[in-house]
Formats: C-alpha cells, sequence, structure tokens
C-alpha cells in the first residue's frame, strides 16, 4: 500500500479518535465541556488572588487597547500555556493509554498522539473565544482586524506541542518514568515563561545573569514568544513582532520534523515493548 | 495462476527479554545506557508464499511463532530481517473489540472501530446494518458499550472484522466466541469468504479442525518452517511429533482416582492378536485394558471412551453397560473390549480407559486419552465426520 493511500485513510481514522477523544472525555459528567471552561476559570482566580491582590504585581496597559487587567493579562499566556503543556502531557502518554489498540491493529501509529493533541485545539479554540470576548469588553473592536494571525500561531503552537509530544510518546514507552520527569519539567517550564509575569515587568526590575539581563534568557524560552505573540493580539491590539512571528514559525516546524523523526527511528518496537 | 497474496521472505524477529528492564530513567542512569536483556529468536528466516485465495493455516505448539508470524504479515510487529509483502487489505481478527471506547454508544464506536480498521466512513455507512444485523444487537446498538455483555461485546467487535471486507484476512484463534448460534454464522461467513476468493491465514493448536478448513498448512516449530504442504500431511506430522511428546510428559494431571486398582496400560491388538496403533476402518480391533489392584475390588467396571483430536467426545462403553462386571478382581490381570469393526472414519484418535466402582460414581483410576491411535482410509471410504456407519450408494434408478 502507498503512503499515500495509508495517509489518506490515516485522516479519516484521525478525525474518528478525536472525536472519540472530545466525547469521550466529559461524557456522563453533568456539565461536559463546561469543564474544560472551569479549568483555566479556576487557575485565573487564584494566580489573580495571588499575584495581583496579594503581591500587587501590577499589570502592563495594553498598547493599543489600553487594557489594564491583570486576569486578562494572565489569561493571554495561561491559555495557550495550558493547551501546550496538555498537547506535551497527552500526546505523550497516548501510546500507552492505547496500547491495547497498538498491541492488536495495525494503523499509522502516529495517529494517536495527532489525535490527542487535535482534539485539545476544541477546548482551545472554546477558550480563545472566551478571551477575545473578554478583550472586546475591556479594550473595544481593535483586536478584530488582528485575528487573522490568530489561526497561524495555533498552528505553530499545535506543531510545537505535537512534536514534542511525537518523541516523548515513545520515549515514555521505553522509560515509563518519562511521564514524572515531564511533569516537574513542565512546573518549571510555566514559570520560566511570562505567564503569570510580563517581560516588561521583568525588564523593569533590571535584573542580570551572566551578564546578560533575564528578558535575553527568558526570550530563548520558545514559549515566551508564543506568549508574546498571542498578548500582542488580545492584550495589545497589535500585531505580533516579526521577530516572534519568525520565532514561533521556526520553532514550529523544527519541532515537528524532529518530534516525528524521534518517533519513526524508534516506533518499530512499540508493540512488543509495551 | 495470480500473484501471491502474501510473501514472506526469510524472514526473523528477535524479542528482548529483560531481566532488568530499564523502564524507568533512575534505572537507566544508574545501570548506564543499555538495559540487560537476553533475545530470543520467535522467528527464524520464515519464508513463505501463501496463495491468493487459498485458506492458509499456521499450525505449531504454543511459542512456536505462529503468533509472532501473523503480527508481522498484520504490520503489528516489525521484522528484524527479511521482507513480508502483501497484497490487498489486510485484516486481523487478533482481539476482538480492542479500541471499543466503553463510554461511547455502540454506533459510535463502529465507526470509530472501522476506521481504526481500515474503513472509510461511507464504506462504514453502507454496511452499517449489516454490521449491527450479524451481531445481533439491534436494540442496544445506541447503549454504551460498557453495558454490553462480553458476548455482545465480541459479537460487535467480529462483525465490524469481518465486514472490513479484507483481501487477506488473518485469524488467531478467535473464533470460539459467542453461542452456538453465532458460531455458526461466523462458519458461514468464512465459508462465503473463501468462495469469493479471498485469503485466509488462520493460526491453531487445534490441529483437527485445521485439517478440515485448510488448504495447505504450514508448520512452525521453534520459530522454523518445519514442514508446508497439504493438510493432511503436514497436520499428521504435526500430531505425530506431538503424540511422542505426549506420552513422555504424561502426568498426574490426566489421570485421576482413588488408586485401589488402577489401569497399568492399554494395548490395541490387530485381528491377529498383534500389538498396533493402526487399524483401518471396518477392521477388528481388541482394546486390551492390564489391571492392577492394591486390593480385592468388589463388581469392577472397566470402562473407555473415545475422543476425537480437539476433544469431541464421540462414544464410550463401560462393562456394566455391557454386563460383563465381574464379582471380584484381586492382583492383576487384563480385560477385553472387542470391536468386531472400527466403525470409525480415517482421522487420528484418542481412547481413555477406566476403572470404577459398581455405583460408576468412585473412580478407582481414569487414564485420559492413554492411547491415541489412527484410523487408515479403506477405499471406497464414506466422506465426512468422525463416524462410519456403514453405509453404500446405490446408482440412480429413473422411475
Amino acid at each position: 500500500m502507498s503512503s499515500l493511500a495509508e495517509l489518506r485513510d490515516a485522516r479519516e481514522l484521525l478525525g474518528n479518535l478525536v472525536q472519540r477523544e472530545v466525547r469521550g472525555k466529559y461524557k456522563r459528567s453533568a456539565l461536559g465541556q463546561g469543564w474544560s471552561l472551569l479549568n483555566p476559570l479556576a487557575q485565573v482566580v487564584v494566580f489573580t488572588l495571588v499575584f495581583s491582590f496579594f503581591l500587587r504585581i501590577p499589570p502592563d496597559v495594553g498598547t493599543d487597547s489600553g487594557i489594564r487587567s491583570f486576569a486578562a493579562q494572565l489569561l493571554c499566556g495561561l491559555l495557550p500555556w495550558a493547551f501546550f503543556a496538555g498537547a506535551v502531557s497527552g500526546g505523550m502518554s497516548s501510546l500507552l493509554a492505547n496500547g491495547n489498540l497498538v498491541k492488536k491493529v495495525y494503523f499509522p501509529r502516529e495517529v494517536l498522539p495527532a489525535a490527542t493533541v487535535l482534539s485539545l485545539l476544541v477546548s482551545f479554540a472554546v477558550e480563545l473565544a472566551v478571551l477575545l470576548a473578554v478583550s472586546l469588553v475591556l479594550g473595544g473592536l481593535g483586536v478584530l482586524p488582528h485575528l487573522v494571525v490568530v489561526p497561524y500561531l495555533v498552528l505553530c503552537l499545535t506543531a510545537f506541542g505535537l512534536g514534542i509530544g511525537l518523541a516523548l510518546s515513545v520515549a515514555n514507552v521505553y522509560f515509563r518514568d518519562t511521564a514524572q520527569f515531564v511533569g516537574i519539567g513542565l512546573q518549571v517550564w510555566f514559570y520560566l515563561t511570562p505567564v503569570v509575569y510580563s517581560l516588561d515587568y521583568v525588564a523593569q526590575a533590571g535584573l542580570e545573569v551572566l551578564g546578560q539581563p533575564v528578558t535575553t534568557w527568558l526570550g530563548l524560552n520558545p514559549m515566551t514568544r508564543f506568549v508574546e505573540a498571542f498578548r500582542a493580539v488580545f492584550y495589545d491590539h497589535t500585531w505580533p513582532s516579526a521577530t516572534d512571528l519568525v520565532a514561533v514559525t521556526l520553532v514550529g516546524a523544527v519541532s515537528l520534523v524532529l518530534g516525528y523523526l524521534v518517533f519513526s527511528r524508534f516506533e518499530g518496537r512499540l508493540a512488543e515493548e509495551l | 495462476m495470480t500473484d501471491p497474496a502474501v510473501v514472506l521472505d526469510r524472514v526473523s524477529k528477535t524479542y528482548r527479554l529483560y531481566s532488568e528492564r530499564n523502564d524507568s530513567l533512575k534505572a537507566a542512569v544508574m545501570r548506564g545506557t543499555r538495559a540487560k536483556y537476553r533475545e530470543f529468536q520467535a522467528l527464524q528466516d520464515v519464508s513463505l508464499e501463501i496463495p491468493t485465495g487459498t485458506t492458509y493455516g499456521l499450525v505449531g505448539e504454543n511459542g512456536s511463532g505462529k503468533s509472532t508470524l501473523l503480527k508481522c504479515i498484520a504490520k503489528i510487529l516489525r521484522p528484524d530481517a527479511g521482507t513480508v509483502t502483501t497484497r490487498g487489505k489486510v485484516a486481523a481478527l487478533l482481539e476482538l473489540g480492542s479500541g471499543f471506547h466503553p463510554e461511547l454508544s455502540g454506533r459510535e464506536n463502529v465507526y470509530l472501530n472501522g476506521s481504526i480498521l481500515g474503513l472509510s466512513r461511507k464504506e462504514l455507512e453502507r454496511s452499517f446494518d449489516e454490521i449491527v444485523h450479524f451481531a445481533g444487537i439491534e436494540e442496544f446498538i445506541d447503549q454504551p458499550v460498557k453495558n454490553y455483555s462480553s458476548g455482545m461485546y465480541v459479537r460487535l467487535g467480529f462483525s465490524i472484522a469481518i465486514n472490513v471486507d479484507p483481501d487477506v484476512l488473518l485469524v488467531d484463534e478467535v473464533l470460539a466466541v459467542g453461542d452456538a448460534a453465532f458460531q455458526r454464522k461466523c462458519m458461514e461467513k468464512f465459508a462465503s469468504f473463501r468462495a469469493a476468493g479471498k485469503t485466509v491465514v488462520i493460526v491453531s493448536h487445534d490441529a483437527g479442525s485445521m485439517r478440515l478448513l485448510c488448504d495447505e498448512v504450514a508448520w512452525l516449530e521453534h520459530g522454523r518452517v518445519v514442514a508446508t504442504g497439504a493438510p493432511d500431511d503436514v497436520v499428521h506430522d504435526y500430531l505425530e511429533e506431538g503424540h511422542e511428546d505426549r506420552v513422555q510428559t504424561d502426568d498426574g494431571s490426566r489421570r485421576w482416582g482413588s488408586g485401589e486398582g488402577v489401569v497399568d496400560r492399554v494395548e490395541l491388538l490387530d485381528a491377529q492378536g498383534r500389538p498396533t496403533t493402526r487399524v483401518r476402518t471396518g477392521d477388528p480391533m481388541t482394546v486390551r485394558l492390564h489391571w492392577s489392584t492394591k486390593e480385592r475390588i468388589e463388581r469392577p467396571v472397566f470402562g473407555a471412551s473415545i475422543e476425537t483430536l480437539d476433544g469431541y467426545y464421540l462414544w464410550a462403553h463401560h462393562s456394566r453397560d455391557g454386563r460383563a462386571v465381574a464379582d471380584a478382581i484381586e492382583g492383576s490381570g487384563y480385560c477385553d473390549l472387542v470391536f468386531d469393526r472400527v466403525m470409525l472414519q480415517p482421522g487420528t484418535f484418542d481412547l481413555s480407559a477406566s476403572l470404577n466402582a459398581w455405583d460408576c460414581q468412585h473412580v478407582f483410576d481414569y487414564r485420559h486419552r492413554i492411547v491415541r491411535f489412527d484410523v487408515d482410509e479403506v477405499l471406497p471410504r464414506e466422506s465426512g465426520g468422525p463416524v462410519a456407519l456403514g453405509t453404500r450408494w446405490t446408482l440412480p434408478t429413473t422411475s
């Protein structure tokens, strides 16, 4: 069978598996998909309480929007981060979770991490719609023209998360405590990404590490680029900077290619290692 | 002749048997990068051609590599060396209903499972009713599958898999599913499958049914192909080999009873009174049960029964029904059961023997499958089934 035909068949399978994830996840829970919104909402409440109310970290002022809300600024970073983190950990455990399937049926295995990541897109889209509403209410219509770039940002972020998820999914089969390790890694990564704070706020503090401003180091973190880009659109109502756009494109493409290479290198023994 | 459906060319597959598995990062770091493992060669240089349109059997003992071979054909496992070439769509019946999502309804699972097996939505919509009808679960199709009985679960799984309409169907001893009616439906489906010129590859250690089902058989042992060819020859050789093993490994599990008297051995004697394990349909045969006792046994009842190789219970006769019960036995001796004519069709059969009390409830010694014997063909022969009834066709008469 040509790999092209296999890919075409797999597209349908991918669609069905995404549906399974989406429908199966909240089946028989009273709130259903509502849960996917409540989770970030709770986080926003907690972080706002701690960082804005207790610690008095002031929010930036949105460049073109004039928005001045810690919660909105937080949401702009938190939603992409939560999607990314979900994609990484969900993609990672997708092979183990479907071990029975892998051992008994043949189909292109990369469909499993891909389906998990894509299923998260559904709730991510809903969350972004809520963010858009917040942005419209607080900052006016200025956000609308810049929305065109959002699908592209989501695409790059998906590629980034999927690439890492693909690589980790096989790693997790061979080393079962990859999952624990990644859990800690994601936590550290979260605080090294300007989600609960902004780059500007850190820049004002003027800290230096190894002779470089801290912001330079934080700028090396790909997730900083994504968060900054989402913030530019939804908080500042401007275009993301060219550097950020180039960065997210590169990061997305490189991650996806590398992740796929790692995956195909190690997928051969999956059925017996599971 | 068309191209073969499946070609295996020098296929080898090695499993790693981990003595200390590095499945935690800590272990990997502490012990260096390499995990300790022994290699187990599941398949060695297997070359096979499975012709299109045949029903092909893979026989062998547990661990002979037949399931591994099937998984290599299904592409679930990737061989370490050699190539597997398949023509057309391949579907494997390895475990039915794997991939069902318990919370989703039967309907949703049909679409999901179907697409896992490679069916498009259109194809599924076309065969949806047939799938549900075949599984016989019309009323429950919108229920979550977690509420299904295990039988319904497996039936739905089988029904989807068989309706994938593959060119090559791989079956791994999963046919013992559902009730008798469903089994019959499955066998009919198989028959129509074969009639449609599709290729079926069956793995089983139940050699008896393989002989009837398959056009061609390959016998695997320790990951190598020992023989291929017509099922009668190959299965016969396979069973012969298994037979020798069986006698040597004859252990207590095949024998039970309180032991006051035992059946030491059983001899089969031909018409001239010579020991044999081979008779022809319609020949006379004597079964001689050699017994010995530890104490005097009042009114002992000797029993004998015959099973086919796949365990089908064909016949039994004990000496109480035979009205030949002695008042008592003591010491040792033998007891004969005479067949004037062995009314069995050609095949291989197992004879079990026992020594029981008069009530036929208490067993002194039961020797399960103590002797295996072959029945050879006499022409003209009767055509099917295990028993010969001594029938004879006449030429058609025009009235």
